[in-house]
């Protein structure tokens, strides 16, 4: 039996397997993606920043429900130059492992994304994701960067400016035309894309109280709720653009893994799974997509990718 | 499959806890370990963790010291009680003489334990402390229990006066106790944790953090190392 491997290049660097930590899921200390990172990530992503603090909404902000999670955390964050001392940290932290990190960043308008970065420049992440997708806020913020394709190239090049690290853009599948957004953001110099951010948004309501749950009354929703849309978003986008995709949204087991990779990701994204498998998610998930790859005469990642696609 | 994340159920009794707490005593069914806890849903207002007191049925014990705490201190018998749970990890029941450490509103899962020990056959210890008289909890759960109670307070308004690691310490030193079960402020726990190695006892406790998912997602409840309180908590090992 040839052996199985697990590893994937991204942005021309190598990741030991093809899991990624969500933004925004355990991504909030340093030790926490450490922890991550011994159990099985190929590469973690810090938790969404932005210039200045944010506290973000009251409780509740993160619920469980049948079809998986529904969040409206509101990107609390500590401020740039608090993340800088994190990010700082995890970095010394994962060196040894090998496992990169990605500094995931958002701003009120798209001058505020080069801010960010630059502030941001000063820990040295491995790569950046321009988080241009969260439906929470939109309140507050405005509608999503995402929502437009325009706008969506200006938060992606006021990024690139920036930095000369490599840029991912997180895309929200909350749109008409994820590809016409997917084409503005490369033109704009994304490196690569990350889809999708969470699905909605959504809202539930507790019919004895008789009011929404989540205290911004809406969030959005992932897990295994949302893993079609989020298999046809990176279908679609691969086709679309020349770019590597992070395919996320409802992964929890290897197998489902393997559907995003044949669907077209290079890597794939994990977040609401935490909730379902805990920390041994990754691991798990790795054992699993061993052993499909050992079933099925794989020898690695890269041979399984866009197969639905075709010839 | 019932479009409620959270148990519903009514406030059945509520009696002072302390002079400025209170405990509250529902009809919401559940099965817990001592030392798991509920995220409590005041709805349009917050939710918030809170320890066992009992779990069947479902008690809590809440101190004051803010917007949700100050609310659920108004709660009335017939009120509605919303809540997700049971969460997180409990004690162990492994102490077959176990010595039980409560400072101030740790004394809530603690008294959970105390009782669920005590209805196996254990020879259940006590060391109770609080500031003073007014803010001792729960001493009648642990009388309830048939517990050996050590009261102090820092203040001497009731029991003996001084600090409960020391009361600890005493009961430590005299033998006979196999294992330590803490709750209280973290100083405490860490004079707690240094008793258990010195005298070679093993020891668990029960941590607080501030939360948001309760459930391992959104990494507010680290402990300082990696160590999620909702999840792989909030009982660790000392
Ligand atoms: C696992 C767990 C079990 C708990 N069990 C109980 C219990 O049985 N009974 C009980 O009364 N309380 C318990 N707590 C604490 C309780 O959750 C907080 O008191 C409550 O969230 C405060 O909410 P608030 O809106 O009233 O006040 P807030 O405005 O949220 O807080 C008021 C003040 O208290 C401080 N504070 C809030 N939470 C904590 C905390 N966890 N530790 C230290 N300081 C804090 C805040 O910084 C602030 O200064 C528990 C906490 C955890 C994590
Ligand atoms: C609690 C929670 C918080 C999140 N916070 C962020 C965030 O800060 N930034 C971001 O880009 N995505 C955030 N997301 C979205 C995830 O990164 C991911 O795109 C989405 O959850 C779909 O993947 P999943 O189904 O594996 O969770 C969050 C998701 C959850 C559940
Ligand atoms: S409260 Fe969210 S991870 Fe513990």
């Amino acid at each position: 039996m040839r052996d199985t491997d697990l590893s994937v290049e991204l942005c021309g660097i190598r990741l030991r397997t093809p899991f990624v930590l969500a933004a925004g899921v355990l991504g909030t200390t340093a030790a926490l993606l450490e922890r991550v990172a011994r159990r099985g990530a190929g590469a973690v992503t810090a938790k969404s920043c932005s210039v200045r603090p944010r506290r973000g909404h009251p409780n509740p902000t993160v619920l469980p429900w049948e079809g998986g999670l529904i969040n409206a955390v509101g990107l609390a964050n500590p401020g740039a130059a608090a993340m800088v001392g994190i990010l700082a940290d995890a970095r010394r932290r994962l060196a040894p492992l090998g496992v990169p990190l990605i500094a995931s960043v958002f701003a009120e308008e798209a001058g505020g994304f080069g801010e960010v970065v630059r502030i941001l420049e000063e820990a040295e992440p491995d790569l950046y994701e321009v988080n241009i997708s969260c439906p929470n806020v939109a309140e507050e913020l405005g509608m999503p960067f995402a929502a437009d394709p325009v706008q969506a190239a200006r938060a992606t090049a006021a990024v690139r400016a920036a930095t000369r690290r490599p840029v991912i853009v997180k895309l929200s599948p909350n749109v008409a035309d994820i590809c016409a957004v997917g084409r503005a953001v490369v033109d704009a110099g994304a490196d690569a894309l990350a889809a999708i951010n969470t699905l909605g948004p959504g809202m539930l309501i507790d019919i004895r109280a008789r009011t929404p749950v989540l205290a911004n009354r809406m969030g959005g929703l992932s897990g295994p709720a949302v893993r079609p849309v989020a298999v046809r978003c990176v279908y679609e986008l691969s086709r679309a653009v020349p770019v590597p995709i992070i395919g996320m949204g409802g992964v929890t087991t290897g197998e489902d893994a393997v559907e995003m990779i044949m669907a077209g990701a290079t890597a794939v994204g994990v977040g609401s799974a935490f909730y379902q498998r805990g920390m041994g998610a990754l691991e798990a998930m790795a054992a699993e997509m061993r052993a499909f790859m050992q079933e099925q005469g794989f020898g690695c990642v890269s041979e399984m990718r866009g197969l639905a696609h075709g010839a | 499959m019932a479009p409620s994340v959270h148990l519903t159920g009514r406030v059945v009794r509520v009696e002072p806890a302390g002079h400025r707490g209170v405990t509250i005593v529902s009809d919401v069914p559940l099965s817990a370990r001592p030392g798991q806890f509920v995220m409590l849903w005041v709805p349009r207002m917050d939710e918030k963790p809170f320890s066992l007191v009992a779990d069947s049925p479902l008690t809590l014990a809440v101190v004051p010291v803010g917007p949700v705490t100050g609310r659920l201190q108004r709660l009335q018998p017939g009120d509605p009680l919303y809540v997700r749970g049971p969460l997180g990890r409990g004690f162990s029941l492994d102490g077959k003489r176990p010595l039980l450490v409560a400072g101030g509103s740790g004394a809530a899962p603690l008294a959970f334990l105390a009782s669920r020990l005590a209805e196996t056959g254990r020879e259940v210890t006590v060391a109770l402390g609080a500031r003073s008289a007014d803010e001792l909890l729960l001493v009648e759960r642990y009388q309830a229990a048939g517990a050996r109670l050590w009261i102090t307070t820092e203040d001497g308004s009731a029991g003996e006066r001084g600090l409960v690691v020391s009361v600890a310490e005493r009961l430590l030193a005299n033998g006979g106790c196999d294992r330590v079960y803490a709750c209280g402020p973290v100083p405490m726990l860490e004079r707690v944790a240094a008793l258990c190695r010195l005298y070679g006892v093993p020891g668990e406790a029960s941590y607080e953090a501030y939360m948001r998912c309760g459930i391992g997602v959104c990494g507010s409840c680290d402990r300082g190392d990696g160590l999620l309180v909702c999840r792989d908590g909030p009982v660790f090992g000392l």
